[in-house]
């Protein structure tokens, strides 16, 4: 049995045909060779598998690939082109990198889009909501202090590019 | 090293970021090879059993297979699992690849299926039908040991598989002389290692060539390689092991598993490339765990404190089976069970115990947390007996600064030190005193404020090939190209610790030049030269010592073609911004010009031999000795046993640093694993030996809201163990946190007059302990 679907991924579509089981963590690494979304336990709990389905964090390892059928998909592959028009890293990118908020990397890219989405619903968030936020993302490297920082950083340069736009408007 | 430095020291964001932000980093999974088939394994759902028979026909029989191998079908194929750790004595516990006529943990490989494609393997898996017999499991180390156990194994008829001893000093009469004894029982539960990425391995064989190529997420790709080739009597130089990027280790991948040599078998066999990845499932049944320490301690002291002697036996839950070190892991305890204090007369015994669970090995510490727990606890039960402040009981016994290197009764040499400095800055940096005052304010309101102290010492940068059971060496070959670029290959196998940095950072220093000029290549066997591997917080210690070295060779060299061409003496040239200068007489030569030299060959020194390329194989001469210490506070809630982390306060000694970020990175990290096994963490299996942790949901590791900022902060007290003067740190926090938080635990317990609570702190834990000590009153 197969099930045809449509989904647009990093603002390119693709259509497939895919076995209705087809998780959507193996579509995106496996059909379509997007592999910076890791596999850490297939049973959403760990949240390396952590993608933007339509906006919303969700991890790729319990949503079928026939569940985001229709569906607009961010990857860690395409969020700086989210970003100021795909110009250099996304915020968060560069504030993961600027405060060593990575070690081995593998919950990075989970961790990044938790975040980003904590950012657009909360742009001024606290510490203790910034650690609210990525609580179901887990990390064995950092003890999480400067992925903290990294996302404080990244707060912190998106607000101040949102004022001064602001500024520039009045 | 130089004084005023322009990359050493200084805090710099990692190379290796770029690819890992972008999701452009290559793990094992993300490997996909024309042809690639998928493993997937059958494992035992019983502790201890007979195989009466494996029916594979169903499975071979399914969409897509092409291979069903069970452990007959391998018998004599494949070497069992490698065991490097050689004690006296020890039992031979030594396990087949796929189990043959007995399984003795759940988990343990079976069978293993082969497919075209990942779901279709799993699926045949499922169809193999394999009859067991239920054997009684034995998972408790002490019952284990007692008259009448079940046996794991019936030719060796016990269960111990070792007896280990250790005698220094007249213990016999410093328990005779002293005041008071003070003992405890004193238990460092079994953990997992848990690192983001499971295990993964690919394996691609050429038939033509005759070439085997394995990908394999490792700590060790050279000894990986060596341990492939040997357990497929294969010739080594036919076997590259790359190891790509590399999700945490942690330890567990400091190891040598049935599944990267069935793998790569299975390659050979079919004459395409096999893959398997591990599930979190088989992580936690099938990867190796670590503590697991029972120890019974007795300590003799003076009345002002003063310890006279100490005797720890310790029973250590083995597993099942011997992995790489497991039988070598709780010797380490043994080594560091006097911490960072005199005491003059020490004996330990260890049981090496076979139980039907998951074999333990080495996990970040692999030995000395559970030592430092057992010392920092027994100290403060030490004060308490003698109405001592834990601060001044640990003064009383450290050594002072002058008398390092200072031998323990266990045999080693701590290199340097200064504790007193350590616990002195940790002191003020929480504010030690004001603490005391809050928590004596708050007990009269109801609330109960825990603060507990640990100051400990590690064993590190393994080590002295003479004290490891297979080289403690490592390699480093630096190369400078003809395009004036350094390339630094080395046998550490950093997998998240920044050596591509940090290194880095020692080659541009070294040589003048940028950080973007040198590139650092590890974990490839085909590129590198052999190499020990990332582990025991070597990787800068004894790792970055080879590439320094080999720097100052090539430096050297530079400097002899530099001063053969403006007519200067070597020794005083200087290396800038890429310039070779003689500061006396302004002459200099771009390093580029010196660089060419060395390949176009026509200017060089009468009799220098062209190239540029040096090559250290380091010996360290003893082990480096860390340490530091740590201040926790909690809050207890009686009513429901909560403890609740309000601060943690880190002092770390590692020696020299080369990048403090990465330094940071590492105590966080290592802290915060502690703060999971005191807190959270615990493998639990049943008396039946089936695992109850099998996943995430039943097994909590530390999340962000469960924690709360670290203060960290920095002695310098250099080493002379290696010209770098640095120690290592891959550890430390691991090591310090467990007993500061237990610490601070039974602190805030004290008033309910608890003495003395295990960990991990788990609610129903703490609020019995409460319950049972008010009803004993």
């Amino acid at each position: 049995m197969s099930l045809d679907i449509q989904v647009r991924v990093n603002k390119k579509e693709h259509h497939s045909t895919i076995e209705p089981r087809l998780l959507l963590v193996h579509y995106l690494r496996d059909v379509l060779g997007l592999t910076g979304t890791h596999i850490g336990c297939e049973t959403s709990l760990c949240g390396a598998c952590t993608v933007l389905l339509d906006g919303k964090a969700v991890k790729s390892c319990t949503v079928l690939a026939a569940q985001a059928d229709g569906a607009e998909i961010t990857t860690i592959e395409g969020l700086a082109g989210t970003y100021n028009g795909g110009k250099g890293l996304h915020p968060l990118q560069e504030g993961f990198w600027e405060k060593h908020g990575l070690q081995c990397g593998f919950c990075t890219p989970g961790m990044i889009l938790t975040a980003s989405q904590l950012l657009t619903d909360n742009p001024t968030p606290t510490e203790p909501e910034i650690r609210r936020a990525i609580s179901g993302n887990l990390c064995r490297c950092t003890g999480y202090q400067h992925i903290v920082d990294s996302i404080q950083y990244a707060a912190k340069k998106m607000k101040g590019k949102t004022e001064r736009g602001k500024g520039k408007g009045k | 090293m130089a004084t005023a430095t322009k990359y050493i020291g200084k805090a710099m964001k990692r190379k290796e970021d770029p690819r890992l932000i972008q999701g452009l980093a290559r793990y094992v999974d993300d490997i996909r090879l024309p042809e690639m088939h998928y493993a997937a394994f059958v494992r035992s759902p019983h502790a201890h059993a007979t195989i009466r028979s494996v029916d594979t026909s169903k499975a071979a029989a399914a969409p897509g297979v092409v291979a069903v191998l069970t452990g007959e079908d391998v018998r004599g194929v494949i070497g069992p699992i490698p065991c490097a750790a050689q004690i006296p004595d020890m039992k031979p516990a030594i396990r087949p690849v796929l189990a043959l006529d007995r399984v003795r943990v759940v988990g343990e490989p079976v069978a293993v299926v082969v497919a075209t494609e990942r779901y279709a393997a799993r699926d045949a898996a499922e169809l193999v039908e394999v009859d067991y017999e239920p054997l009684p499991a034995v998972v408790d180390p002490e019952r284990a040991l007692a008259k009448g156990a079940p046996l794991l194994y019936q030719e060796f008829g016990t269960n111990r598989a070792y007896h280990w001893e250790l005698e220094g000093g007249d213990v016999k009469k410093a328990f005779r002389q002293a005041d008071r004894v003070v003992k405890q029982r004193i238990v460092n539960h079994r953990t997992l290692p848990m690192p983001m990425e499971p295990r993964g391995v690919l394996a691609d064989f050429n038939p033509g060539g005759g070439r085997l190529t394995v990908w394999s997420s490792t700590q060790i790709p050279h000894l990986l390689r060596t341990q492939i080739a040997a357990m497929l009597s294969f010739h080594e130089s036919s076997v590259h092991v790359i190891t790509p990027e590399v999700g945490g280790g942690f330890g567990s991948k400091l190891n040598v598993y049935a599944e990267e040599a069935l793998v790569a078998h299975l390659s050979i066999k079919l004459g395409k490339p096999v893959k398997w990845m591990e599930s979190r499932r088989e992580n936690f049944q099938a990867t190796i765990h670590g503590r697991d320490e029972i120890a019974y301690l007795e300590m003799a002291l003076k009345r002002d404190g003063t310890a006279l002697g100490l005797r720890c036996r310790v029973v250590a839950d083995l597993g099942a089976y011997y992995q790489l070190l497991t039988p070598l892991i709780p010797t380490m305890t043994g080594l560091m069970i006097c911490g960072c204090y005199k005491i003059p007369a020490v004996h330990v015994e260890i049981d090496g115990v076979l139980t039907n669970k998951m074999p333990t090995d080495a996990v970040r510490g692999a030995g000395r947390p559970e030592a430092t727990y057992f010392i920092e606890r027994m100290m403060n039960l030490a004060a308490a007996e003698l109405k001592k402040d834990p601060i001044e009981i640990r003064r009383k016994n450290f050594p002072m600064p002058t008398e390092f290197p200072y031998a323990t009764p266990t045999g080693v040499i701590y290199d340097s030190a200064n504790y007193q400095r350590s616990l002195d800055l940790v002191l003020k940096n929480s504010g030690y005193s004001k603490l005391r005052k809050d928590q004596a304010t708050l007990r009269k309101q109801g609330r109960y404020l825990g603060i507990g102290l640990s100051t400990y010492v590690e064993i590190c940068a393994m080590g002295p090939s003479s004290a490891m059971p297979a080289g403690g060496w490592e390699s480093a070959t630096v190369r400078v190209e003809p395009t004036g670029r350094v390339t630094i290959l080395t046998g550490a196998s950093p997998h998240g610790q920044g050596q591509e940095t940090s290194f880095a950072q020692l080659g541009a220093e070294i040589l003048g030049m940028e950080l973007d000029d040198v590139q650092v290549v590890h974990g490839d066997t085909a590129a590198v030269p052999y190499g020990i591997g990332t582990f025991g917080s070597r990787g800068t210690a004894v790792g970055g010592t080879a590439v320094y070295k080999s720097l100052l060779k090539l430096r050297e060299k530079l400097a002899a073609i530099a001063g053969h061409i403006l007519g200067e003496e070597p020794g005083k040239l200087e290396f800038e911004g890429k310039v070779i200068r003689s500061r006396a007489s302004k002459k200099s030569l771009p390093l580029a010009e010196a660089i060419g030299a060395a390949y176009v060959a026509k200017t060089l020194p009468p009799g220098m031999e062209p190239g540029l390329d040096a090559t250290t194989f380091f010996e360290p001469s003893n082990f480096t000795y860390p340490f530091g210490a740590h201040v926790c506070v909690v809050e207890v809630d009686p009513s429901t046993g909560d403890v609740k982390l309000l601060r943690y306060v880190a002092v770390d000694d590692c020696g020299n640093v080369i990048n403090p970020l990465l330094v940071d990175g590492q105590v966080h990290g290592g802290i915060v694993h502690s703060i999971g096994q005191a807190l959270l963490e615990e493998v639990v299996y049943d008396e039946q030996g089936q695992l109850l942790t099998g996943e995430l949901t039943d097994y909590a590791i530390p999340r962000a809201a469960d924690l709360s900022r670290m203060e960290t902060d920095r002695t310098v007290t250099p080493t002379d163990v290696n010209p770098m003067g640095v120690k290592g740190v891959g550890e430390a926090g691991t090591i310090g946190a467990t007993p500061a938080l237990a610490n601070a635990v039974v602190d805030a317990l004290e008033p309910f007059g608890v003495k003395h609570l295990d960990i991990p702190f788990k609610r129903e834990r703490v609020w019995q302990a409460i319950h049972k000590a008010r009803r004993a009153r």
